[in-house]
């Protein structure tokens, strides 16, 4: 029997019977994709390319020593953002130690929103992997960076500029799958 | 009239001084139009991370101490927070999806409910392919 004139041939019909299927499946991708590949807490930088921005700031417990944005500028330097207060530099002082003595990759340290003795003693206690640590007290130069918590970590190329942001530890698998390839990267090229 | 109990969701104390009640005003909408980057689900009145705090403070130096408009504001806090500290982002291709994806199910829904409603209704059977169904049916 053939089809009447204001029927769809079976293909197009047996094709419209899968589409919503089809458009669910796009729909579940897409949530997936959102909800396991991406820790909603690690927000992306928006400074990624821009150059640090500047600052004057004291050395850790040398108040008259100011620093500023060109201090960091000249070859690549890890700028990490710590505390005492937080557990979680604590654990990723040992992979900067490492780094420190393993690499040439010159640390920075930003004491976030601390009180610089009981960071010195700190440093003093657990060993210092920083070419220097600067004083963010009232955490406005981590407000001018984009920071809301500690760990994170700020790789600058040799033109003081943001190639890469860490939201949370430095541990051993960060540096090798993440860091160490921006670091190749600066190598070779940009 | 009955008394209402007025729920209120405790809401952190900041003691800011104001010039005037436009400027506290402008600032209190500021606030709320930013999300808290660590809590993530409330915006910067709505929570008490230090972060939030801070940032409260942020928008009040420019605010009152700045006098910074609104727009500056905001541009000030998405250059170093990024869009996702707005709850209403900018309209570029990253966040194309974001915007133009519901409009988009909505026109494939309106699309399908069109092809469905253009379909002619079922028409019954006529007597005679009534018969002819019946026959058909009892072949052995």
């Amino acid at each position: 029997m053939s089809p009447r004139p204001d029927e769809s041939p079976r293909s197009l019909a047996r094709a419209g019977l899968y589409l919503p299927l089809a458009l669910f499946a796009i729909i579940v991708g897409f949530g997936y994709a959102g909800f396991e590949l991406n820790d909603p807490h690690q927000l992306p930088s928006a400074l990624l390319g821009k150059p640090f921005p500047e600052f004057t700031a004291p050395r850790l417990g040398e108040p008259d020593a100011v620093v500023t944005r060109d201090a960091l500028v000249g070859s690549p330097v890890l700028v990490n953002v710590w505390a005492t207060w937080c557990v979680t530099c604590k654990a990723e002082h040992a992979e900067l130690m490492r780094i420190k003595t393993e690499t040439d990759l010159r640390i920075v340290g930003v004491n976030y929103k601390d009180r610089p003795d009981e960071a010195l003693r700190w440093l003093a206690d657990f060993g210092d992997p920083y070419e220097f640590t600067l004083e963010d007290r009232d955490g406005s130069l981590g407000i001018e960076l984009g920071v809301y918590g500690a760990p994170e970590s700020f790789l600058l190329d040799a033109h003081g500029r943001i190639v890469y942001k860490r939201v949370g530890d430095v541990n051993p698998r960060v540096w090798q799958q993440e860091i160490v390839p921006a670091l190749q990267k600066l190598e070779t090229g940009a | 009239m009955a008394a209402a109990s007025v729920g209120r969701a405790a809401t952190p104390v900041d003691v800011y001084e104001f010039p005037d009640p436009a400027t506290e005003a402008r600032y209190r909408g500021l606030i709320a139009e930013f999300r808290c980057p660590l809590c993530l689900n409330t915006n910067l009145p709505g929570s008490d991370a230090p972060i939030a705090q801070d940032l409260r403070r942020t928008v009040y130096r420019l605010v009152v101490e700045e006098q910074a408009s609104n727009d500056r504001v905001r541009e000030f806090l998405q250059q170093r927070y990024g869009d996702f500290v707005l709850y209403d982002p900018p309209f570029r291709l990253g966040t194309a999806v974001l915007w133009l994806g519901p409009l988009v199910f909505l026109a494939l829904g309106i699309w399908a409910l069109l092809r469905v409603a253009r379909q002619p209704p079922a028409v019954p059977l006529s007597d005679e392919e009534r018969q002819r169904v019946q026959r058909i049916l009892e072949e052995p």
